[in-house]
């Protein structure tokens, strides 16, 4: 067999969230690439969780609608997912809260108590069975978990060797990528906030908001660590306009919400846009409009997060599909941020924010050092400079009196409203653009995969690629990926698409807003497959969905 | 030293902007001759209305903002950089109305700035609407059968909010502004500086101000209970005596948010390796 696909599922507040990450460690510990979903309504107790995680030996970054084994706290788990067991694969539940099934049932209360462990590690039982159910050596289980589990380990390890004990095995692991090299395992959000402090972040501004608040909460959690600060201000309108201050002030700063935060950061990133000042919103997404469905996943945010703000400056916007760019795009966007001293836009979602991948490292960025002030002559904020781009000075700078202005303003950052240098500024902010676009050339901006001569490209953006480039291996498709949104990389972009037969649009939305934006750029989009009820594309789904377009 | 740009002024002859501007200027100056302070250590941050044109006039580092922001701005240039002295000039729209969160929140943290709100009681530069804190039965080009609300008292409101500093002046007693504006700017916390300040286009109160005004004496200054008691002798309505002065000043603990930074490259690198080892 070449993966496997397990499922652990109960209640909220069962710790099904742990669980799965568990479950990733122990599938990552034994040499394989996996991959994690974890689907959750937004409630605290009760309702229905489960995570999936897929181990293989190449890297997944989709799922698939089989699943080889079922750990079921409950009876929900087992009521909906059930029917998705693949030949050869098993149930493993807890006997307490199921009622009498084929399959491995194991009494987890009786076991808790009997062990004189906390109830939450009711869920270690089966983890304990998952692991010799397929032939995980104890000691790989022991190392692991002593790594993974935060709390009360030993009494963990007690209650997991009680599930290895008494389950049997079923089956045997898939062969492993590369023998022995463990990969570390991260959420996509953990990738972000690491690729952050990677590139020299000093603070990071958030009010909570599912599904960004894991780099909230990561960052908050490491800030003595990173040396670093992280504040929670009163509202998304203080974040923003705390971090235009911090920028103003010389530090590297960046913000994390979803759609409706960056509803009311978008004044302040207006301000940024005029004022020509620096800050990165990752702005992870979720289906909206308003509250939409807080906990789930949509790419619907794309036509915002291009046109957000009033008037017109320029912003980059780059939308990541995996870990590894998650970690690139933060640290470069923030570069780029920092050298045009303007605001900039990570756009994820909740599928790869709140994911979980193995992690196989970054690939280094290429230095885009700020443009400082060299201390000669009388400073003015927004001096011409090089692209368009003013030197910097912070204000303490000896000689330096450093003024920025949310108003037209001159080159001193004085108010004014005279009809050249109001258009003389605007074109300052639109040369910074041009000159991105083209530094942007230098970067990985436009991602291809599948089969090159393929008559058939998919497009898609964001996390959807992962399934696009596994449709596409099954199907003989190709894929082209722009993950510069903006300033759009139109020679790169056109260059992916030569030759390009038919292609077709993959969004998690209901509109195709890559699909405009393309059009917008002169190409042609034939079809476009959208899905925009919260869940990510399975495998199977979307090669349906194809082959309904005609693939 | 030249504290004033070359940028031409645009507020009304008469208008109370003036006298604030002189006594920041002064307080600046003050505190570079007998403080050690350099003039590149002060920042300003104005919003938006009459009042923020300061940002223009005054030749010192400036956040030329936007309505009712002055407060999260102020606070993040002084996270980012706690060796700046940090001056916020709001309006009563951007402190009271726009703003209101923004001030009970700076209040809470009390962060080492000094707001001053320049309160005229009316918006100026939209040509003449009511405010938070106009009267009762004001008329405005917005409310012309006059203001139905009652005003918000901005001393009481600072006071209920935590602020460690909080004071009132007025605009025709410079030489008392100018003192309490020192007070506040040396201050180590959050300070208020409430603003009385005449509009002599809109809303000239000038009369009924020199008639009500005087200077707290014998007042202390630690006893909450004590300023409580004189913010709300006057009620932004009626005709009562108007206390000026410090109300309230205390020391509390000021450093709400750890001070941003990053360490050296090589440690940073280093410490992120822990980390992804700690995930294998
Ligand atoms: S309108 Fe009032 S506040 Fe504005 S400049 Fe004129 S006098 Fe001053």
């Amino acid at each position: 067999m070449d993966e496997i696909a397990v499922l652990i599922g109960g209640r909220a507040g069962e710790g099904i969230n742990i669980a799965g990450s568990v479950v990733m460690r122990l599938i990552a510990g034994c040499g394989l690439r996996a991959a994690m979903y974890y689907d959750y309504p937004s409630l605290i107790k009760g309702g229905h969780n489960f995570a999936v995680v897929r181990g293989a030996a190449a890297q997944p970054y989709c799922h698939r609608e089989g699943i080889d084994l079922v750990l079921a706290l409950d009876q929900e788990t087992v009521r909906r997912h059930q029917g998705r067991i693949r030949a050869g694969g098993r149930i493993i539940y807890d006997t307490g809260r199921v009622r009498e099934i084929e399959g491995t049932g194991l009494p987890l209360d009786e076991i808790v108590k009997e062990e004189v462990a906390p109830a939450v590690t009711r869920n270690m039982v089966l983890i304990g069975a998952f692991c010799k159910a397929c032939a995980i050596p104890w000691e790989t289980v022991e190392a692991v978990l002593r790594r993974a589990v935060p709390k009360a380990v030993e009494a963990n390890l007690r209650v997991a060797g009680r599930g290895y004990e008494a389950a049997e095995r079923v089956m045997t692991l898939p062969a492993q990528a590369t023998a022995g090299q463990v990969l570390p395992t991260l959420s996509g959000n953990e990738a972000v906030a690491l690729g952050l402090v990677d590139a020299g972040l000093e603070g990071y501004i958030a009010y909570p908001m599912t599904p960004s608040s894991g780099i909230l909460h990561f960052l908050a959690a490491g800030q003595e660590a990173f040396g670093t600060s992280v504040v929670h201000p009163e509202n998304e309108i203080g974040v923003m306009l705390m971090a235009l201050g911090a920028a103003y002030a010389g530090r590297r700063v960046a913000v994390g919400t979803s759609g409706g935060g960056f509803c009311l950061m978008t004044e302040g990133f207006s301000l940024a846009g005029m004022a020509e000042l620096p800050v990165l919103v990752v702005l992870a997404q979720r289906p909206g409009p308003s509250t939409g469905v807080p906990t789930y996943s949509g790419q619907g945010d794309l036509l915002f997060a291009l046109s957000a703000g009033q008037g017109e400056f320029p912003r980059p916007v780059a939308a990541p599909a995996t870990l590894e760019e998650a970690w690139y795009w933060a640290g470069a966007l923030l570069d780029l941020s920092w050298r045009f001293q303007t605001p900039a836009v990570l756009l994820t979602d909740k599928n790869l924010g709140e994911g979980m991948y193995t992690f196989h490292g970054a690939p280094r960025r290429p230095p885009l050092p700020p443009v400082r002030w060299d201390g000669d002559g009388g400073y003015r904020r927004y001096a011409p400079g090089p692209d368009g781009v003013s030197p910097l000075a912070d204000p303490g700078t000896a000689g330096a009196v450093v003024k920025v202005n949310s108003y037209a303003h001159d080159e001193a950052g004085i108010t004014v409203e005279d009809p050249e240098t109001v258009a003389h500024m605007a074109e300052k902010r639109k040369e910074k653009e041009q000159a991105m676009a083209k530094v942007l050339r230098g970067y990985p901006a436009v991602m291809t995969a599948g089969d090159p001569a393929a008559g058939t490209v998919l497009l898609c953006w964001g996390s959807t690629a992962g399934v696009c480039t596994e449709a596409a291996g099954d199907l003989g498709l190709s894929v082209v990926r722009p993950v510069v949104l903006s300033p759009f990389p139109t020679e790169q972009f056109g260059a992916a698409l030569a030759g390009a037969g038919r292609i077709i649009a993959v969004e998690e939305n209901l509109d195709g807003q890559l699909a405009r934006l393309v059009r917008a750029e002169g190409h042609r989009v034939d079809a476009m497959v959208g899905k925009y009820d919260g869940r990510p594309f399975f495998l199977e789904d979307l090669e349906r969905r194809l082959k309904e377009v005609g693939i | 030293m030249t504290w004033i740009t070359g940028a031409q002024n645009t507020w009304c002859p008469g208008c109370g902007n003036f006298a604030v501007q002189h006594a920041l200027k002064d307080v600046f100056a003050g505190l570079v001759a007998d403080e050690d302070q350099r003039p590149e250590e002060f920042v300003l941050v104005s919003g938006i209305g009459c009042h923020a044109k300061i940002a223009d006039y005054l030749a010192v580092n400036s956040f030329y903002a936007i309505h009712g922001r002055t407060l999260p701005v102020a606070a993040g240039i002084k996270l980012a950089d706690p060796s700046l002295t940090v001056v916020a000039c709001a309006g009563d729209g951007d402190a009271y109305a726009e703003g209101l969160g923004h001030l009970v929140f700076a209040a809470k943290r009390n962060t080492d700035i000094t707001a001053v709100v320049h309160d005229n009681r009316v918006y100026g530069l939209t040509t003449g609407q009511y405010t938070p804190t106009s009267y009762t039965g004001f008329k405005g080009r917005s409310t012309p059968a006059g203001v139905k609300e009652r005003p918000f008292n901005p001393v009481e409101l600072a006071l209920a909010s935590g602020a460690t500093f909080v004071a009132r002046v007025y605009t025709r007693r410079l030489d008392h502004l100018r003192e309490v504006l020192r007070r506040a700017v040396l201050h180590r916390g959050f300070s208020f500086v409430e603003v009385l300040q005449v509009c002599a286009t809109y809303n000239n109160l000038t009369a009924a101000y020199n008639n009500q005004v005087y200077e707290l004496e014998g007042h202390d200054t630690t006893d909450l209970t004590a300023a409580l008691e004189r913010a709300r002798e006057w009620d932004y309505s009626d005709g009562a005596p108007i206390a000026l002065g410090v109300f309230y000043e205390i020391e509390r603990e000021r450093e709400a948010w750890p001070p941003m930074g990053r360490l050296p490259d090589h440690r940073r690198r280093e410490v992120i390796r822990e980390v992804l080892e700690g995930r294998r």
